[in-house]
């Protein structure tokens, strides 16, 4: 234990920023998964790699010379591309059954692309730099990356127009209503497979800008999937599906949450706490829940 | 029908003998001697595992070129059966037990990795099979006991105390205040009890003690922690992902301090990925070409780089170096022993006492070579941007000098 952080003030604004900013970029990722476990009644695993897949493609761009900043339009492009290719190869096929099938398949998709990418791109740690050089606050005490304020401004701004496109196109109305009832709106003429792979395609276009920004933010690698599908699970689990203000909120508590765990309980302990924060609520749940019931009987 | 069945008795009767009395010699085969060695070629540690193939293959054509071994007035040439261990220690350990009881494989090269060879040694030991290997350097290999297992590198625990020592030398013999941040694995820790080590001897004092966990791409926390306290050295290790998450936090938040100490870096082509940033990085490394060990087979270190990289098309990693020594101490094992006996190829190891282009090489009782001290080489690089890896402690070998301290970030 170590309680640094509350004796200079400075190192909690530092951890209150860096949690901040880190907790826009993982709600991006998060958003993606509520939206297609809401619609399709799917728990992504691959959601990580989808993530450090996108983190490839803006790498690629970065090491043929063009600006990876450039990777957050051509990232989700091609992203929703190989969203769609999934969804018609794998994820049509176990839509509609029960939830466990839905997992089993997305691990195995997890696992695939972990040793394609390996295959593909090499096992090194690889990242973008953008060169966009620091922000210093608070007499130099306080310092930001301007990569991780381009991220977190990225991500609003692309978390902003989807909440547009769903309220206002076509496509977004049919998504809304696919996901309220896929019955209903079948019958009312809504071509439900379409909307299924759009949804997917939109997901993994989200993740692929999230790549994008991880790669010139972070480091990428082609196993390090896994801890972005832990914290966007667990971002929707505290949310709720079908809310989007409490995944944005869920998510930068989740990364404050994480930076002050960081300074508290060591290094050592942040994805861990993540893990152990993911129990505490579900039994949490578990608890409501029971109770609820009781009360209706 | 019936002639089908007894046709196909036949054929696969003979096919079994026929496999069989192929592996019973797989040991020597003819003028082969034939060794057996688990590498990861695909998984986390591919990259590396394929610099250690590479290592391997070149020593081996190497010394059949130039003659091969000489056992008992007969000349051999050596051959390697790989098997692709998928960076996984279960794998590895089964495939070193299929290398000795199925392909009777009677003497073993390496894995890479201190886990992997961690995972391998228990079954050469049980077999007393002899295992010369390049890439492993945790600590715990060597003070289990083991007879069979011989490391031609430097121990973990040295890889750091370096440049402690070397800090501690210019702050005028008075002790210094370390930062220190390491991943939890077997590899770093070991570097971590090094550092301790000499932090006690030299009357050091560290106040940062960060442990960092495997899936780790932000030590933010660490470096503003280090940011309020003002160390004189932060010492940071965490194979290629450490070094790499390091310098970019360290320059992105303008992070200043005298002497910055890392493992892993010419694996993480640190200065090829962050150019200008990773300048005047200490770095440790079992080996650099500039050194000027010298032996029959490759000469020297700027000849074995030269001739590395017009086979391979890269520059070699100090991983391929020690690669390529492990064949030539099996090669000079072999002759000195004069036979195939495993124990007294065993014992003629156990009394290696040579100079390679890698180093010297003269094993302790538990298997760790005591002679060959590590290297620190530090990133320069000119005003064109253009950096480079530069020797600077032991002064024996150094080729620059150090720069110390580290200018601030606001006066480059």
């Amino acid at each position: 234990m170590d309680f640094l952080v509350f004796q200079y003030p400075m190192i909690t604004i530092q951890a209150c920023l860096d949690g901040l900013l880190l907790g826009i970029l993982f709600a991006l990722i998060a958003y993606g998964m509520a939206l297609q476990w809401g619609v399709m009644n799917i728990i992504n695993i691959a959601q990580g790699d989808l993530v450090i897949l996108g983190g490839y493609i803006a790498y690629f761009m970065y090491l043929y010379g063009i600006h990876p900043a450039w990777g957050v339009i051509v990232s989700p492009i091609i992203m929703y591309f190989v969203g769609i290719a999934i969804y018609k190869l794998v994820i049509n096929k176990v839509v509609d059954r029960d939830l466990f099938i839905s997992i089993l398949a997305t691990f195995g998709i997890s696992i695939l692309f972990m040793q394609l990418m390996n295959f593909a791109f090499g096992a090194d740690v690889v990242l973008a730099n953008s060169g966009y050089g620091t922000t210093m606050l608070f007499d130099n005490n306080v310092v930001l990356p301007n990569s991780k304020i381009f991220s977190a401004f990225i991500s609003i701004v692309f978390a902003i127009c989807l909440v547009i496109y769903m309220k206002r196109s076509k496509l977004g109305r049919a998504i809304r209503a696919t996901a309220q009832n896929a019955r209903a709106a079948k019958i009312l003429g809504v071509d439900t497979e379409k909307v299924y792979a759009a949804t997917f395609g939109i997901n993994a276009a989200l993740c692929g800008v999230a790549g994008a920004l991880i790669s010139i933010t972070f480091t990428i690698h082609p196993y390090m999937g896994l801890p972005y599908t832990i914290r966007s699970f667990m971002i929707v689990i505290v949310a709720g599906l079908g809310n989007l203000p409490g995944v944005a909120m869920s998510g930068m508590g989740l990364g404050i949450f994480e930076e002050f765990a960081d300074y508290i309980l060591g290094t050592e302990f942040r994805i861990g706490s993540v893990f152990l924060l993911l129990v505490l609520i579900l039994v949490y749940r578990r608890f409501k829940l029971s109770r609820k019931r009781e009360y209706l009987k | 029908m019936k002639i089908k069945n007894i046709l196909i008795t036949f054929v696969s009767a003979i096919a079994l003998l026929f496999s069989t009395s192929v592996v019973s010699f797989a040991k020597v085969v003819g003028d082969k001697i034939i060794l057996g060695a688990a590498i990861s070629l695909t998984g986390k540690y591919s990259s590396n595992g394929v610099h250690t193939q590479n290592g391997y293959n070149m020593a081996v054509d190497r010394i059949n070129s130039m003659g091969g071994v000489k056992v008992g007035g007969k000349t051999y040439k050596f051959d390697i059966i790989y098997y692709d261990d998928e960076s996984n220690p279960k794998r590895a350990a089964q495939l070193a037990e299929r290398l000795i009881s199925q392909d009777k494989v009677e003497f073993m090269l390496g894995p890479y990795s201190s886990g992997l060879t961690k995972a391998i040694a228990p079954v050469t030991e049980k077999y007393g099979v002899p295992m010369v290997e390049a890439n492993g350097a945790s600590r715990s290999l060597f003070t289990k006991g083991y007879k069979y297992l011989f490391a031609v590198l430097a121990p973990a625990n040295l890889y750091l105390d370096v440049a402690i020592r070397t800090a501690v030398e210019l702050n005028g013999g008075k002790g210094v205040r370390i930062a220190q941040a390491f991943e939890q694995d077997a590899f770093s820790q070991d570097v971590r009890l090094g550092i301790l080590d000499a932090a006690k001897e030299t009357g050091s004092e560290i106040i940062i003690d960060d442990k960092l966990p495997k899936e780790l791409n932000d030590m933010a926390a660490t470096l503003v922690k280090v940011k309020q306290m003002k160390p004189d050295v932060l010492v940071v290790s965490g194979h290629t992902k450490g070094a790499l998450t390091a310098i970019r936090q360290i320059s992105e938040m303008k992070v200043d301090v005298p002497m910055l100490a890392m493992t892993h870096c010419d694996a993480a082509k640190l200065s090829k990925q962050h150019g200008k940033n990773s300048q005047y990085a200490l770095c440790a490394s079992q080996w650099h070409k500039t050194l000027t060990y010298k032996d029959d087979f490759f000469k020297d270190g700027m000849t074995y780089a030269a001739d590395f990289e017009k086979e391979f098309g890269y520059d070699p990693p100090y991983q391929s170096a020690e690669s390529s020594a492990a064949l030539l101490v099996f090669k000079d094992a072999f002759e000195r022993a004069n036979t195939f006996d495993q124990k007294k190829v065993r014992d003629a190891l156990a009394a290696t006492n040579m100079q390679t282009f890698y180093g010297n090489i003269k094993f302790a009782p538990g298997g760790q070579n005591v002679d060959k001290p590590m290297v620190l080489f530090q990133v320069m690089c000119d005003d064109a941007g253009k950096c480079e890896n530069k020797v600077v402690a032991p002064l024996k070998w150094a080729s620059a000098e150090l720069i110390h301290p580290v200018p601030k970030w606001s006066e480059r």
